[in-house]
């Protein structure tokens, strides 16, 4: 992909077969940079592929992925669908709540950490599991998911 | 059995050159010498139904596709794997991504597309890089381009990395998103095997489904058809999570039954206690009670037991379970998950969580149990997609099977 969002304005147009699949990997360069999806990061998508503004807000905003606000440096997806609950991810929602002082959709006061209550993040069989940006953990437990956050500053 | 999960025979074969050592590509360089009428024929034959949760017989889609004279056609690999409890295309995507690639090329010869996308879900930022990668290499290989394999076929392919939309599963809401829009399904007909992305004939398949495509190719119809069962042939992959000793994904013949899947390959349930209920295919099929456990988990036995494949994720709960709280949590998820189109569904999902989230503490109103009845009827058959009637469906399951443990959400009964 080319193209990265330099000083508000999207550069070139990612490479991605047909035009009309430019949008989502246009989003996701834009907030790559931005480190959310601000009015500004969508206006300047709209402007680089020549579409409606209303159109990329439009669509940004369906997708979860796409931040509301800004985020810490760190964005943890825990998980808290059926099978990670059956595996007590409701409890580390707590010691997280207890240890961080936030709640789902928070950044602690530093901007180390957001949190995100996720849907299924598809690791069912080795629940109660975690996003921590890229990084896939899984089979946590109440020790080993302040271990596992220690790495992240 | 290790057809779809080849890397457990052959831990190398993540990698290209590893999965050609072990065979792969076959299929490819064989298809490229047959006619892609045949090809498709022979997929009809074999009689493999969509692995997503559907299971549509593939090579019915594929025949109308071909048939249609519109150019060019597009073929989309649907990865976007949402459903809870699911997470039997992940060891696909993660250790076998070029099965995956194998089984796309050999499909997009077979309806002659030129172009195809993985539409794959934003959850998955490691199988995005593994994926990535193996295309590349394919490339660098001659299995994807401009003249594959030297045989005059040209087929290239794409990853497209969705944003957390469950509903992008849904096929008509999976174009609209790759399109460039919000994914909101379409009215059917026309169907996307006509008038799918960009209004052409467009065939969109599960991971699992191309997944079986080589191997099918390699041992013809005739002998694919000599696993699992008549009815629903081929291997299948079951993810099983929830309250058994031996969690994960197993390829098994479909028509295993469930109490093999859990008391024989799974171990049982955790800690020796008591299977209460299972949810057979991913959040979306009706729960069903545990003396149905000798049910064939295939396309057509499940019906027969109140409930269907689906996905094939397999969700265990012993007897601890509060399944109150568990129909709640579905349906919070069919909530959020809403792409808010259909008012049936937006409005009558949302009221479903309203009364469950009240009688989850206690305090539900006398006639709620009718009420969720009622408005469960009011969503089914009238959505365009079938996400509302899953939720209704579930509901339905939960007081049909459970019927007692949902009325203690009443207040006043205890």
């Amino acid at each position: 992909m080319k193209g990265p969002l330099e000083n508000g304005t999207l550069k070139s147009v990612p490479e991605c077969g047909e035009k009309e699949t430019a949008l989502m990997p246009a989003l996701y360069t834009a907030q790559k940079e931005h480190g959310w999806m601000s009015i500004e990061a969508m206006e300047a998508v709209a402007g680089a592929l020549d579409i409606p503004k209303a159109r990329v807000k439009g669509f940004a905003t369906f997708y979860d992925m796409f931040g509301k606000k800004p985020v810490g440096r760190h964005v943890v997806r825990l998980c808290t669908n059926v099978s990670c609950i059956l595996s007590g991810s409701e409890e580390l929602l707590l010691r997280l709540r207890d240890k961080f002082g936030i709640a789902p959709d928070e950044t602690t006061p530093d901007g180390r950490f957001s949190l995100v209550a996720m849907e299924c993040i598809g690791a069912c069989g080795t629940a109660p599991a975690m996003l921590v940006d890229n990084d896939f953990y899984e089979d946590l437990t109440t020790e080993n998911i302040f271990s596992i956050l220690e790495k992240y500053k | 059995m290790n057809i779809l999960l080849k890397h457990i025979e052959y831990p190398g074969s993540t990698e290209l050159k590893g999965y050609c050592e072990s065979g792969g590509y076959k299929a490819l360089s064989k298809a490229l010498d047959m006619k892609p009428a045949d090809i498709v024929n022979e997929v009809r034959r074999s009689g493999l139904r969509g692995r997503g949760g559907a299971g549509f017989p593939t090579g019915m889609k594929w025949t109308i596709a071909s048939m249609d004279p519109k150019k060019p056609k597009y073929i989309i690999c649907n990865a976007d794997e949402g459903e809870p409890g699911t997470f039997k295309d992940r060891p696909i995507l993660e250790k076998n991504p070029h099965l995956l690639i194998e089984g796309m090329a050999v499909s997009a010869y077979a309806i002659q597309a030129e172009y195809g996308y993985i539409y794959l879900r934003g959850e998955y930022p490691q199988a995005k890089e593994i994926v990535e990668k193996a295309i590349k290499d394919a490339y660098s290989a001659g299995y994807l381009g401009d003249n594959i394999l030297g045989k005059g076929f040209k087929f290239h392919l794409f990853v497209y990395f969705g944003a957390g939309a469950y509903i992008c599963g849904e096929e008509t809401a999976m174009i609209e998103s790759l399109e460039g829009k919000r994914g909101q399904p379409r009215i059917k007909p026309p169907f996307p095997v006509n008038e799918g992305f960009l209004a052409k004939p467009t065939v969109i398949n599960n991971v699992e489904t191309f997944a079986n495509i080589p191997h099918i190719v390699e041992i013809g119809a005739d002998a694919y058809l000599k696993i699992g069962s008549p009815e629903s042939p081929g291997p299948k992959l079951f993810s099983v999570s929830g309250s058994v000793n031996k969690p994960g994904v197993y390829e098994l013949p479909m028509g295993t039954t469930l109490r093999e899947i859990i008391y024989g390959h799974c171990g049982g349930i955790k800690n020796g206690k008591e299977l209460k209920a299972v949810i057979p295919g991913g959040v979306s099929t009706p729960i069903m009670t545990a003396d149905k456990i000798d049910c064939p988990m295939d396309f057509v036995s499940l019906p027969r037991y109140g409930s269907m494949l689906g996905s094939g994720g397999i969700i265990v709960f012993d007897e601890t379970a509060d399944l109150l709280k568990v129909c709640l949590r579905i349906m919070e998820f069919f909530d959020h998950e809403s792409c808010g189109k259909c008012t049936p569904c937006r409005e009558g999902v949302g009221w479903l969580v309203a009364v469950l989230r009240r009688m989850s503490t206690g305090s539900g109103n006398p006639g709620d149990i009718e009420l969720l009845t009622e408005i469960s009827k009011n969503i089914l058959g009238k959505c365009f997609c079938a996400l509302g009637d899953g939720a209704a469906m579930v509901v339905q399951g939960f007081l049909n099977n459970f019927r007692s443990e949902m009325e203690a959400g009443i207040g006043g009964q205890q």
